[in-house]
């Protein structure tokens, strides 16, 4: 095997057996109306982030992929904050989280005051929290079998599907050789690939989930007329969907697809999976497949990735909260221009200055570096975007509900 | 010389690796080079063969569209002669900036 993949770093030990490349506080708000003063609790305190839902109505959906978040490998402690009038429950989330062996705390704003009581309750609560962690979470050795690595790519241009996509491929490749995990979701970015997805399953069971996931998508993008490609996609060069697709899917490396998760749901054994972000069919369509790149992203973290690897040709200025963002692109006149934010330039590929293994040697350097703690570029300039969407996948009764017919 | 990449034996089209004038030479599944009948910039597509109306346009040997018009070799290929076999909306963007036409903002 090649070097940079024997490597290993010391990690962080939850509960569950599973190991971390970070150790967070997380704070989460359940309605938009505790958003600001979530945010001014974590402003300027290190190792202390914010995701939230912004729905005063809840949803099962979201719910399950904030729980996979406050009990992601990455996150140590964990504080919810609410208004008060929300249907989604600070107090519900904090037990759960505990069960999960973490330490956790959670308040109404409209119980302890206003946003200044609330903001310093929350700000000692946080502290707390984080110098618990930092003195109580066991110190592991972690290597990339330990690992589950997500990919999204996102402002593709025509050397995304040539060089950046497949490095991350190669290194895909290398990380389930090794042992480890890696995620792609975006099915509806392997539209027209029908019969190529197939043909990748590790077995009949994953042959049959990656039928059924990708029919979903097909007929989600036709009911609501939309497809995942953009004005950028084409300015760089992409044509139709089928074209993007092909270039998406060249990040899933070769390895036999084991089969497909939902959102929140972590792979059950090791490999190259495929996540199902598509909405099941329902009644009440919440809006479009993949709305945004963050979005995307977030279902990979909410999959146990603890690093994201992120794709880009066009050139992107986004991070994540949890996970790390690595930010690869094949352009190199993009990496040029933006690199502030761009952390690989797959590019010397396209250019015969490099094999694609290299490639992939060089790339799995930088994410034993960002494992091992490095910062990535995204990371730290601050960036932190998220982003939780009503959805609905596996309701467990369809017909409950105002379309409920006697 | 600017390269253009051919990725499978079967594609009729190159993706260019740089911005090319008027001639790229072919790297990957192809060699030679193409004469090129205007200007087309990095990470777009040129027809290494001419492309009848109605013929598919196959890139990583599979087909990423359909030729809405007829494509000569050495011609771009983008949004104003090759369609989607699954987007409605594909035929109706800006050549250049790929922007929809078809959403009003009054």
């Amino acid at each position: 095997m090649t070097e940079p993949f024997d490597r290993s770093w010391t990690g962080w030990l939850r509960p569950d057996g599973r190991k971390g490349v970070r150790n967070l506080v997380l704070v989460i708000y359940t309605v938009q109306c505790a958003a600001h003063v979530a945010h001014a609790i974590a402003a300027g305190e290190d190792d202390v982030q914010v995701i939230g839902f912004p729905g005063c109505y809840d949803n099962q959906y979201a719910i399950r992929l904030v729980l996979s978040l406050a009990r992601h490998p990455n996150v140590g402690a964990v504080l919810s904050v609410g208004l008060g009038c929300e249907y989604t429950q600070p107090a519900r989330i904090a037990e759960a989280v505990e069960k999960s062996g973490r330490p956790t705390d959670a308040f109404f704003i409209q119980d302890v005051g206003g946003t200044r009581s609330s903001t310093e309750k929350g700000k000692a609560i946080v502290r707390g929290l984080r110098d618990r962690i930092h003195r109580e979470t066991p110190r592991v050795p972690m290597g990339f079998a330990d690992l589950i690595l997500g990919a999204e790519c996102g402002g593709s241009d025509g050397t995304s599907g040539l060089v950046g996509n497949p490095a991350v491929g190669r290194l895909f490749d290398r990380v389930v050789d090794a042992g480890g995990s890696a995620i792609c979701e975006e099915i509806v970015e392997m539209i027209g690939l029908r019969d190529i997805i197939l043909a990748r399953a590790a077995d009949d069971r994953a042959r049959g989930e990656l039928e059924a996931a990708y029919a979903k998508a097909e007929r989600y993008c036709r009911e609501v007329r939309q497809y995942s490609v953009s004005p950028g996609n084409f300015a760089g060069g992409l044509t139709t969907i089928e074209e993007k697709s092909m270039g998406a899917f060249a990040k899933s490396g070769s390895r036999p697809l084991q089969g497909v998760i939902k959102v929140g749901e972590t792979p059950p054994w090791p490999g190259m999976w495929v996540m199902d972000s598509v909405p099941d069919d329902h009644f009440m369509q919440f809006g479009y497949t993949n709305p945004n790149d963050t979005e995307g992203i977030m279902d990979l973290i909410s999959g146990g990735s603890q690093i994201v690897l992120f794709i880009t040709g066009r050139g992107s200025v986004i991070g994540s909260p949890v996970s790390p963002l690595i930010k690869v692109t094949g352009n190199s006149r993009t990496f040029a221009r933006m690199h502030e934010d761009m952390d690989f330039d797959a590019g010397p590929v396209l250019a015969g200055e490099m094999t694609l293994d290299q490639c992939a040697d060089e790339l799995g350097a930088m994410v034993a570096d960002v494992a091992a703690g490095t910062p990535s570029k995204p990371e730290a300039l601050g960036h932190r975007e998220y982003f939780v969407m009503y959805k609905h996948q596996d309701t467990p009764d369809l017909d409950r509900g105002c379309r409920s017919v006697a | 010389m600017t390269s253009a990449f051919q990725i499978h034996a079967a594609d009729n089209v190159a993706t260019l690796l740089g911005d090319a004038e008027d001639r790229v030479s072919l790297r990957g599944e192809a060699a030679g080079d193409v004469a090129l009948l205007r200007p087309i910039a990095l990470g777009h597509k040129v027809a290494v063969a001419d492309i009848a109306a109605g013929a598919a346009v196959v890139k990583f040997g599979i087909p990423i569209g359909t030729a809405s018009t007829a494509i000569a070799r050495g011609d771009w290929v983008h949004l104003h002669n090759c369609t989607s076999g699954f987007d409605e909306r594909s035929g109706d963007f800006d050549v250049i900036t790929g922007a929809g036409k078809d959403m009003r903002y009054d």
